[in-house]
């Protein structure tokens, strides 16, 4: 097998299983009890927790909140900024095209509420432009959430730039930094952002736990209301084995970045030279330097992504792809199939383009599931060509 | 453990795409597009004196549900007279296939399009109007209510 799908989520670290597991079995006190040791055990583990992501993010612990899932991150950092009393007069919101589901589709109840959405348009690379960002931003402008890398074509925006102007501005600074974290240093004082959300299953923790970075003074109102845990902001009894298990993840990845991540790069290099030199009618997506590490993202002409997605699969290589036929195949209609608008985003073409393909390395990735790649896409994409209507060549 | 979106019918044809390739002499050629989703699927027969389709190919640029459809439509259609061809509905390709995800039914109707679209083109290439296979077509729903989507 090949796993090349890492931006879906990571192999878990082996030792952080190993911290997980007394909080899954023996030891599960609920933190708020605190009147016996099972409870305060749970309270200290997710306090050291804390005190590890806070490092790994060069924050302070009380400027972490834990949460589910990146997506939760997202959508507290969005609705909790807007809908807090001291900005609501502030009804304009700056994102980017290229932003994850789960900043776009939050917004659209808050258009049909009077706010104004402006979205910036990114180049062929997937980089907004930063003298555009400076001109859009105005007086009533609540917050900027422009994402730190992108899962889709792996480029990387200028992050901490995008933070000068939004300190200048007076603007409130969101970056989605799902992917990234683990791979490339994020630090919250060097990026100038007031809010990053982070998931622990992208680098080596498991799912169900993330956090979001909430600056101190920057004031948020709740999503979920319940019981006050994580200073009020997110209630809910704490999901502590995952808790547990993302910070020691975050220690790693703080200790050990260095030495993984030069290998995910040569092996990155060594797939995308590769692929440079396999077909003249493959087309890499995203920046070709400012890329998120072991991130390699294409399309084929005369090829449709899912095809390709399917029998990369049969061969034990699994990839994603941004095409509208794998977009969502348990929907009800066919309606719900949506061209990646990432795609369309960078301005590639619809007619020729049916779909991009996405291999995302991780710490474990092998040489083996390198070449595994390298030897078996010729022998796809020459089927698959065969089949197209709309390949006429004799090469 | 879970077979995934697509049945095992649907999986071998993807596989092992039966008719996959073209038809240099063909005398009726038809092909439709999915703006929805960028698909494409071309279809080619023939069909001799007798109106009965001795040779069917496809090709198709799309995703698995739409080469699998294309597939097995030419499979349901070789040998038969141009009257039962235009029989052939999609919901009886999606059967034959086991079932498709709702969302991919569409490319099910493409196939049953792009077949129509051929027998359109085999008239026209006869001198005939061929807006009768629009009437055919419609005669035959009358007689089989049942229908496709």
């Amino acid at each position: 097998m090949a796993f090349l799908d890492n931006a879906a989520g990571t192999r878990p670290d082996e030792r952080v299983v190993e911290k997980m597991l007394p909080f899954i079995k023996e030891q599960y006190g609920n933190p708020s009890a605190h009147f016996y040791p099972l409870g305060r055990e749970s309270f200290e583990a997710v306090a050291l927790a804390r005190q590890q992501v806070a490092e790994f993010l060069g924050a302070k612990e009380d400027e972490i909140v834990f949460t589910s899932c990146g997506t939760e991150s997202n959508n507290l950092a969005l609705k909790g900024a807007l809908n807090h009393p001291s900005r609501k007069d502030k009804k304009h919101v700056v994102i980017s095209e290229v932003e994850h589901f789960s900043i776009q589709n939050p917004l659209i109840d808050y258009l049909n509420k009077g706010y104004e959405i402006t979205k910036l348009k990114v180049d062929e690379t997937g980089l907004i432009n930063i003298e555009e960002l400076k001109s859009v931003i105005r007086e009533d402008t609540a917050l900027v959430s422009i994402m730190f890398g992108n899962p889709e074509i792996g480029t990387m925006q200028y992050s901490d730039e995008i933070g000068k102007v939004c300190r200048e501005k007076g603007v409130l600074y969101h970056i989605d930094a799902v992917d990234g974290a683990g791979h490339v240093k994020i630090d919250v004082n060097e990026l100038n952002c007031d809010l990053l959300s982070i998931a622990a299953q992208n680098f080596y923790g498991p799912r169900g736990a993330a956090a979001l970075y909430v600056r101190e003074g920057v004031k948020l109102v709740s999503v979920l209301q319940g019981g006050h845990q994580e200073n009020g902001l997110r209630s809910g009894s704490e999901n502590v084995a995952a808790i547990v298990g993302m910070g020691e993840a975050a220690r790693i990845a703080r200790e050990e970045m260095d030495d993984y991540v030069p290998e995910m790069k040569r092996l990155q290099k060594k797939l995308w030279e590769a692929l440079s030199n396999m077909f003249d009618f493959l087309h890499f997506t995203g920046h070709p330097d400012r890329r998120l590490p072991g991130h390699v993202s294409f399309w084929i002409e005369y090829i449709e992504g899912e095809s390709l997605l399917m029998w990369l699969s049969l061969k034990g290589i699994y990839a994603a792809s941004g095409s509208a036929c794998s977009s969502n195949i348990l929907a009800e209609d066919e309606e719900d199939l949506v061209a990646s608008p990432v795609l369309t985003a960078v301005g590639v073409p619809d007619d020729v383009c049916a779909g991009s393909i996405t291999f995302t390395m991780s710490k474990y990735t092998t040489e083996e599931e390198v070449d595994k790649v390298i030897d078996e896409l010729p022998g796809i994409v020459k089927k698959l060509c065969e089949m197209s209507p709309a390949y006429n060549r004799n090469d | 453990m879970s077979k995934g979106p697509y049945s095992e019918k649907v999986m071998d044809h993807f596989m092992n795409p039966r008719n996959m390739g073209e038809i240099e002499s063909a005398n009726a050629v038809g092909e439709v597009g999915n703006p929805a989703c960028g698909d494409v699927m071309k279809i080619f027969l023939d069909i001799d004196d007798d109106g009965i389709v001795t040779e069917v190919k496809f090709k198709t640029f799309g995703c698995g549900a739409a080469i699998a459809s294309s597939s097995m439509a030419t499979e349901l259609i070789k040998g038969k007279r141009v009257e039962e061809v235009l029989a052939l509905t999609n919901q009886s390709i999606v059967e034959s296939l086991g079932g498709l995800p709702p969302a991919k039914i569409h490319c099910s109707v493409m196939a049953e399009e792009a077949i129509e679209a051929a027998l359109k083109d085999y008239y026209e290439r006869k001198g005939e109007d061929p807006s009768i296979v629009d009437k055919m077509k419609e005669n035959i729903k009358k007689d089989n209510p049942e229908g496709g989507n």
